[in-house]
Parts: structure tokens; C-alpha cells; sequence
């Protein structure tokens, strides 16, 4: 065990590494950011020379990457165009977007297994074909309607919710945000516990447990959730990563300044120190939370074993 | 059904707004009427780019916000747009060259510190330093000693303060610069010549976390990327107290969203209609909804340094072109009629005295496909066979009006291959192509005014090689005439001059003018005496809450 995490680790290097080159090569491929912060008119070509100076832009590329990759190291992470360091933009926008990923996953464990199991034991049933009907639904639009649509109905219309979260951005105000991040994943959680549920009701292992006379409670979650859980986690694991990212469409809807807001701006105003920072810390909770998901696997499953 | 939709939002926000006004009631003094000098108001914003500075702020945004915390030597009337005196008691010149300024007494930064010569002085030694990195600094260009502090680009910045700045005593300071402008003191109500308090240079990270200046309001808290408090400064010594107790100023990231926070009565103004509101704005909001001209002319300018666009008979294909463009219709069906199609090259907010002349663009901004063909026929045809307008793609909605303008050009010639419109992805990069001379056709340019000069909507966009003549025009008439209306003492003749320089922009076509841009607002049923000053700024000091 301990050596698969070593390795699991030492793999996750040669990723984070081409990961933030290729953003950074991305970043600077869209051409010279300070272009674009004299407004509508030109910068004054010596004071554009001095920001390219102080932000480090006058060097080749690589040189820019090596630079920065070693002041990541010591934790700084540069300065955005507005005189922020990114450290302080990250402090400020990670907790937010945590609490919106909280939210939403708790919304796909609760909601998405729970459904997933009901409707995996009535196969063919009425709550069934209603709960794939509905999933097919939130699947087929997107979130931003969705998004949107509620804003307007909770928001507007009935007056339950604001429609804007305010910048504070507490449990409560994300609950309807998080649950639209949540909608389409939340769908396929469903329908992935339905099918898995649905597969190993007819195993072995379930039809012993009835055998031995279990209360049919003990066999469902005991035996059977526990052995059907695992491309749920699997998905669950890899979306905490997409959902941090992909908060951009949700975060723009209602007002919420975390991640996804951080790195629209920094992407239109094309601040190569804010996109890159982010980015790099997506691509670390994608890579922990891959990490996490293939231990669990071994406790899921005592049978799945690490050399 | 849409009607009825929108009833209901009416209604609705009606409903907030004044449950919000009674919740609002208990924590201010007198509830009267109209008019609650306490309470305090809710206002979209956007997050400012760059650090909060006078001499570094050239947007919209943090430009709202120093609009409320200061006062300079001089102020733009909100209405007019006329420059008046504000700390300046006095700006006197014998020569157009030296100006002697006397500042008024009795003025202070709100943490007590007096007002200043040298309050202005300091500031603006510091906006023109290079090691300062202002991105406004060229505003200080024509003061005698700039190109020390500020040299061209690869030059050793020899002195860290103008030359030409002398602080006489605490009430006076000379001002030298390095030609003849008349129109120098009505440039001083631009906020990058406001003064700054000593805290501004002893514990400079400080005042960024928390801007101190002499204006109206003070800041009470500001979180960077999503809020700031604006509480009323209770002794403001100037005219133009502030009627409310103060603004709260939210980032919002998207301007439907703010839209939306207005219908459901959690925000009282919303100083940006977005572009897809326009249809319901008038059954959301009826009277409440502002619509004014703003300082700002959207022309299509040409790449100059392309030999194909600088041909001698290349000026009819560009007229050519200008009649081709259906103004009318497309501000429209496009715009809603929040933009104006344009008559000449400043804008009507400049006043006729100001030097706005409408129609001064004659014929050649007329729409007539006829005689678009024959021009451009006789201008040699379009370079290529095709135009292709660039702009960029990732903020406003130039590509509905791009694709509108070349639409009826391509219907004014016939030839559905005419003119596409060529967009570029972000901001920085269109700004880069342009720096970088790559257009390769007509492309956007919006011009928002410094201040409500005449002189501001010619010199820094068709003087050679001026700072924002991006298609790097150059004509010598006219570069002779801009001087001429600089060096005359009398306003009225400077003008005049300075329109005989735009007949020669005309006569050469040397951009195409489109339209003038209005600024829009919507504000909730709490709000009263709402304004949009020629900046399209709401003038919020003189917004009255109920």
C-alpha cells in the first residue's frame, strides 16, 4: 500500500509538469497581455516596457516557466494585473467554490444514490421509467438554462431565494447554485447506482446473504451498495476536479466569486499569473482526488489489493 | 404573454422594493418623503483592472469609484459636461504656456490633512514617473520636464519630478509646459490630476487596501473583487454634498445578473443595461430606465500602413463604404436606439459651443447604395475584392453589429462577399494585432472621452503618430490646424479651428463614424433624481433614497 501511494505520487510529477507548461504555452501563444490594459488605446510604449519588466514578460518562455515553476515551489504565485498577489485571489475564491462543490456533491451522494438505489431494486417500475425520464431531461439541458430558469422562477417570480449570492457566499445561499452544478452529474450518478444496483442484485454474494436470512437493510447497504459503489466513486472522485472548474457557467449565473470568476477574468484579461495559479491548483486537486478515489477502491472492496 | 410576464415583474420588484424600504426605515433618522439623507443604496460594478490609483485608472469602474472620492481642481458638470472650478480658485495664464493655480481654502482629504499646492504637486510628479508604472502618465505629457521623468521607451529616467511644476506657496503652484494649450485647465477635471494625501506616499499598500481622498463619499470597507462601502463623509467642506448616506458598490460578474437582482428588488441601480434587456426595458422598468448620451463614438478605423488602404484614390472607397452603412436601421433593430448614428466625428455631449456639429459629416454619411457603388467603383474597388472588419469577440456585442454593418454593405453592392467580419478572440490580442500593425482591413474603434473636449475626440486619434491613431493616419493639414486651434487663446476660435481640422478627417475619410453611444441605467422605485453624467457614470451624490 504504502508503496503504491509512493508511486502513485511520484507519478503525479511528470502530469503536473506538462499540465502547467501546457497552460502556460496556451496562455502565452494568445500574444502580449499588457496590450490590453491601456483600455481602447495604445499603451505608452515605455511604461508598457516597465510592466513587462516587473511582471517578467520581456524573457523568452521558457525562462518564464522556469521562473515561475520555482516560485510556485516557494508559494508565491505571482501578481495579478490588479496589484493583487494571486495568493490573496486564491484565498479569497477557493473557500467559496469548496462550499459550491460541497454542496453539489453532497446533492449527487444524497440525491444520486439514493435514487440510483430505489429505482436499481424496481427495475421496470413506474419509478423507474419516471426517474430515467427525468435524468434523460436534466442531462439534455444545459446548465446554464437551468441555471438560469431558476433564477428567474426562485428568484424573480416566487421570491424564495436572491437570485445573486452575496460575497459572502454561505452554505445556504449555494444551495440552489450547487444544486444546479450538480444536475447533470448528479443524473449520471443515478443512472450509474441504478444499473450497478440492478447488476449485482443477481450476484452471488446477495443471493447467499438472503440465504442467510439478513434483514433485507443489511443486504442492501452492507452488500449490496458496497459492492456497487465503486464506479460511482470512481465518478464522483474524477467530477470533484471537473465541478471546481466547470463552476465558470454556474458561478457567471449567480454572482459568485470564486474560482470559475477568478479565471474568466484572468482568461479575458488575459493575466497569464492568475490563469496559470488556478489552473495549477485544479490540476493538484484533479491529481489528489484520482489519488483518493483508487485508495478508496481497496476499502470498498477488501478484495483489490495495491503491491 | 410577454406583456404579461413582465406585469408581473413590475410588480414584483415593486413589491421588494418597498418591503425593502421598510425594512430599510429603522435604522435612519427622519423616513420623510422623498429624499432619506441616511440610507444608502446598492449599485452594479465591475471589478476595477488595475490597483485603484488616480494616475492608473483609465476605465469605467474604478473610475466610478474616484468620481466619489474626489474633488480636483476642476469638475466636469453633470449635466453640461462644462469644466468648472472645484478647488481651483483661480487658473490664470497670460500666454496659453504658464498658469499660475491658486487653491481653495478650506478643503481636506477626509483623514483631516489640508488640501495643498503641493497635495497636487506630489500627485502628479508621481503619475508622471516612470518608475510609478501609471498607466495614465501621458496625461502629464505636456508639462515641462515630462521626458525626464517619463523617457521614450529604452531612454534613463534622469529626475523623478517635472520640471516645469513650482510649488509658490501652501496656496499656489506654477504650471509650465512645454507648448502653447489653451485648453489646458479644462483638462483638469480628469481624474488622474486629482491630489493625493501624504498617506498615499508614506504607506502607499495601505492606501491601495483603503483609497483616502477629498471627495464626497469616504471608503468604509472595500474587499477586493466583490464589494465596497461607500458611507457619505459627513464634513465635506465642497457644493455637491451628497445626498444619500452612502453606495454600495457590488461586483457583479455577469451584467444579466445584476439586471435580474434589480427585478427581484435586491439592487437599486444598475448602471449597464445588458444588450439583451433592451427589448423588456421599457415594460420593466417604464421611466425608471435611463437612456443618454454619453461621451463615447464608435468609427471603423482603416490600417493606414497597408499600401492597398492608402492608395491616392483610396479615400472614395472609404466614403464609398460610409454611405454603404445603413445607421439608421442598425441602431435600430440592434441597438434599440441606445446609440445614435453619428453626424460627425465628436459627440453631441460637447455641445454646439463645445464644438458638436451635427451633420458636419454631410452626404458621405448618408445612406445610398447607389452611390456607395459608384464611389468605390471609381476608388479602384475594395483591396482584395473583400473588407473584412475585425473586432473583438469576448465582451460587448460587437459581433451583432459587425455582421450588421456588412450586411448592408454587401446588400448596397450587390455581392454577398463584399465585407465579413473577421473576430479576434480577446481584448489583448485585438489590442495586439492593432499595436502590432497586422490589420488587414477595417476594424472597431470606440473612443470613450477623457474629458468633454473637442480637442479630445481629434488629437489623440488623427494626429500623427498621436497615442491612439491606430491606423497611423497622417495628414499634414490637419496635423497644422490641430496646432493652431492649440496655440489660440479664445475658446470660441479654438473650436472653430479645431472643426476646420475634422473637415480634413472628413475629406479623407479618415475613419468612418458609426454612431454615438448612449449610457443606459435602470434603478428601483426607491431611487430618485438618478442622472447619467456625459461619462455615463451615474452621478451618484445627487441620488435621492426614499
Amino acid at each position: 500500500m504504502g508503496r503504491y501511494v509512493i508511486r502513485r505520487l511520484l507519478q503525479m510529477i511528470p502530469v503536473f509538469i506538462g499540465a502547467t507548461l501546457l497552460i502556460f504555452l496556451m496562455v502565452n501563444v494568445m500574444g502580449d497581455p499588457i496590450a490590453g490594459l491601456c483600455g481602447d488605446r495604445q499603451c505608452d510604449p515605455a511604461t508598457a516596457a516597465q510592466l513587462k519588466k516587473e511582471f517578467g514578460l520581456d524573457k523568452p518562455v521558457w525562462q518564464q516557466y522556469l521562473t515561475y515553476m520555482g516560485n510556485v515551489f516557494t508559494g508565491d504565485f505571482g501578481t495579478a494585473f490588479n496589484g493583487q498577489p494571486v495568493t490573496e485571489l486564491m484565498a479569497t475564491a477557493f473557500p467559496v467554490t469548496i462550499r459550491l462543490t460541497i454542496v453539489a456533491i453532497v446533492f449527487e451522494i444524497v440525491i444520486g444514490i439514493t435514487l440510483g438505489v430505489v429505482t436499481g431494486l424496481r427495475r421496470g417500475r413506474p419509478v423507474d421509467t419516471g426517474v430515467l425520464l427525468l435524468t434523460l431531461v436534466v442531462i439534455s439541458v444545459p446548465t446554464f438554462v437551468t441555471g438560469l430558469l431558476l433564477q428567474l422562477l426562485l428568484g424573480v417570480e416566487w421570491g424564495w431565494i436572491k437570485p445573486s449570492v452575496s460575497s459572502d457566499a454561505e452554505f445556504g445561499e449555494l444551495i440552489v447554485p450547487g444544486l444546479v452544478l450538480a444536475s447533470v452529474s448528479l443524473a449520471y450518478v443515478t443512472r450509474l447506482t441504478r444499473t450497478s444496483i440492478a447488476e449485482n442484485k443477481r450476484s452471488d454474494y446477495v443471493r447467499t446473504a438472503v440465504a442467510k436470512g439478513l434483514p433485507r437493510r443489511r443486504v442492501v447497504t452492507r452488500h449490496l451498495l458496497r459492492n456497487s459503489l465503486i464506479p460511482v466513486v470512481t465518478f464522483i472522485g474524477t467530477d470533484i476536479g471537473a465541478l471546481m472548474g466547470g463552476a465558470i457557467v454556474t458561478e457567471r449565473i449567480f454572482n459568485i466569486h470564486g474560482v470559475g470568476f477568478q479565471l474568466y477574468q484572468g482568461i479575458l484579461r488575459q493575466n497569464t499569473q492568475t490563469v496559470v495559479g488556478f489552473v495549477t491548483v485544479l490540476v493538484l486537486v484533479f491529481l489528489v482526488a484520482n489519488l483518493l478515489v483508487d485508495l478508496l477502491y481497496a476499502v470498498l472492496d477488501p478484495r483489490i489489493r495495491y503491491a | 404573454m410577454r406583456g404579461a410576464t413582465h406585469a408581473k415583474w413590475v410588480a414584483c420588484a415593486a413589491a421588494a422594493a418597498l418591503t425593502a424600504t421598510a425594512c430599510g426605515g429603522g435604522g435612519s433618522d427622519s423616513g420623510s418623503g422623498s429624499g432619506d439623507a441616511g440610507a444608502v443604496l446598492s449599485s452594479s460594478w465591475g471589478d476595477p483592472q488595475n490597483p485603484l490609483e488616480p494616475a492608473n485608472t483609465n476605465e469605467v469602474q474604478g473610475g466610478k469609484v474616484l468620481d466619489m472620492i474626489f474633488r480636483s481642481l476642476k469638475r466636469y458638470n453633470p449635466e453640461t459636461g462644462a469644466a468648472e472650478d472645484m478647488l481651483a480658485e483661480k487658473i490664470a495664464t497670460t500666454d496659453s504656456q504658464n498658469f499660475t493655480i491658486t487653491v481653495k481654502d478650506g478643503w481636506t482629504f477626509s483623514n483631516g490633512e489640508k488640501v495643498t499646492a503641493s497635495s497636487f504637486v506630489d500627485a502628479w510628479n508621481y503619475g508622471a514617473s516612470l518608475k510609478n508604472n501609471q498607466k495614465n502618465a501621458y496625461f502629464f505629457e505636456y508639462i515641462d520636464g515630462y521626458a525626464a521623468t517619463h523617457p521614450a521607451e529604452g531612454g534613463k529616467q534622469t529626475a523623478d519630478t517635472l520640471s516645469g511644476l513650482k510649488v509658490v506657496n501652501d496656496k499656489t503652484f506654477t504650471v509650465k509646459l512645454t507648448q502653447k494649450f489653451s485648453t489646458f485647465p479644462d483638462t483638469l477635471g480628469y481624474p488622474a490630476f486629482a491630489p493625493l494625501p501624504q498617506s498615499f506616499f508614506s504607506d502607499h499598500a495601505g492606501w491601495l487596501k483603503k483609497p483616502v481622498g477629498n471627495g464626497p463619499y469616504t471608503i468604509a470597507s472595500y474587499t477586493k473583487g466583490s464589494q465596497m462601502e461607500l458611507k457619505k463623509w459627513a464634513g465635506y467642506p465642497g457644493q455637491d454634498k451628497a445626498q444619500n448616506g452612502g453606495v454600495t458598490l457590488k461586483v457583479y460578474t455577469d451584467n444579466n445578473t445584476a439586471y435580474t437582482d434589480l427585478m427581484a428588488g435586491n439592487l437599486d441601480l444598475v448602471d449597464d443595461v445588458p444588450a439583451a434587456q433592451l427589448k423588456n426595458v421599457k415594460a420593466d422598468l417604464g421611466d425608471r430606465y435611463l437612456n443618454t448620451p454619453a461621451g463615447i463614438i464608435q468609427t471603423l478605423a482603416f490600417p493606414f500602413y497597408d499600401k492597398e488602404w492608402n492608395t491616392p484614390d483610396s479615400d472614395k472607397v472609404r466614403t464609398g463604404l460610409s454611405r454603404a452603412i445603413d445607421r439608421e436601421q442598425i441602431t435600430d433593430t440592434i441597438f434599440q436606439k441606445t446609440r445614435t448614428p453619428a453626424t460627425d466625428w465628436t459627440s453631441p455631449v460637447l455641445g454646439e459651443e463645445g464644438g458638436f456639429k451635427e451633420g458636419l459629416c454631410g452626404d458621405a454619411c448618408d445612406y445610398d447604395p447607389a452611390a456607395a457603388k459608384q464611389l468605390i467603383k471609381e476608388g479602384g474597388g475594395l483591396p482584395g475584392g473583400q473588407v473584412k472588419i475585425s473586432y473583438n469577440a469576448d465582451t460587448g456585442s460587437h459581433k451583432q453589429w459587425v455582421d450588421a454593418v456588412c450586411n448592408s454593405i454587401n446588400n448596397a453592392l450587390d455581392n454577398d462577399k463584399a465585407c465579413v467580419g473577421n473576430p479576434v478572440g480577446t481584448f489583448a490580442d485585438f489590442r495586439n494585432q492593432i499595436t502590432d500593425r497586422k490589420m488587414s482591413g477595417p476594424f472597431r474603434a470606440g473612443w470613450q472621452m477623457d474629458y468633454p473636449l473637442i480637442q479630445n475626440f481629434l488629437q489623440p486619434l488623427y494626429y500623427t503618430n498621436a497615442s491612439s491613431n491606430d491606423g497611423k493616419w497622417s495628414n499634414k493639414d490637419f496635423d497644422t490646424l490641430v496646432n493652431q486651434a492649440n496655440a489660440e487663446t479664445d475658446t470660441a476660435k479654438a473650436v472653430q479651428t479645431f472643426q476646420k481640422a475634422e473637415e480634413v478627417v472628413r475629406d479623407n475619410m479618415a475613419a468612418i463614424p458609426l454612431w454615438y453611444q448612449n449610457g443606459s441605467a435602470g434603478y428601483s422605485e426607491r431611487l430618485s433624481n438618478v442622472k447619467l453624467n456625459p461619462f455615463s457614470v451615474p452621478v451618484y451624490n445627487e441620488i435621492k433614497v426614499s
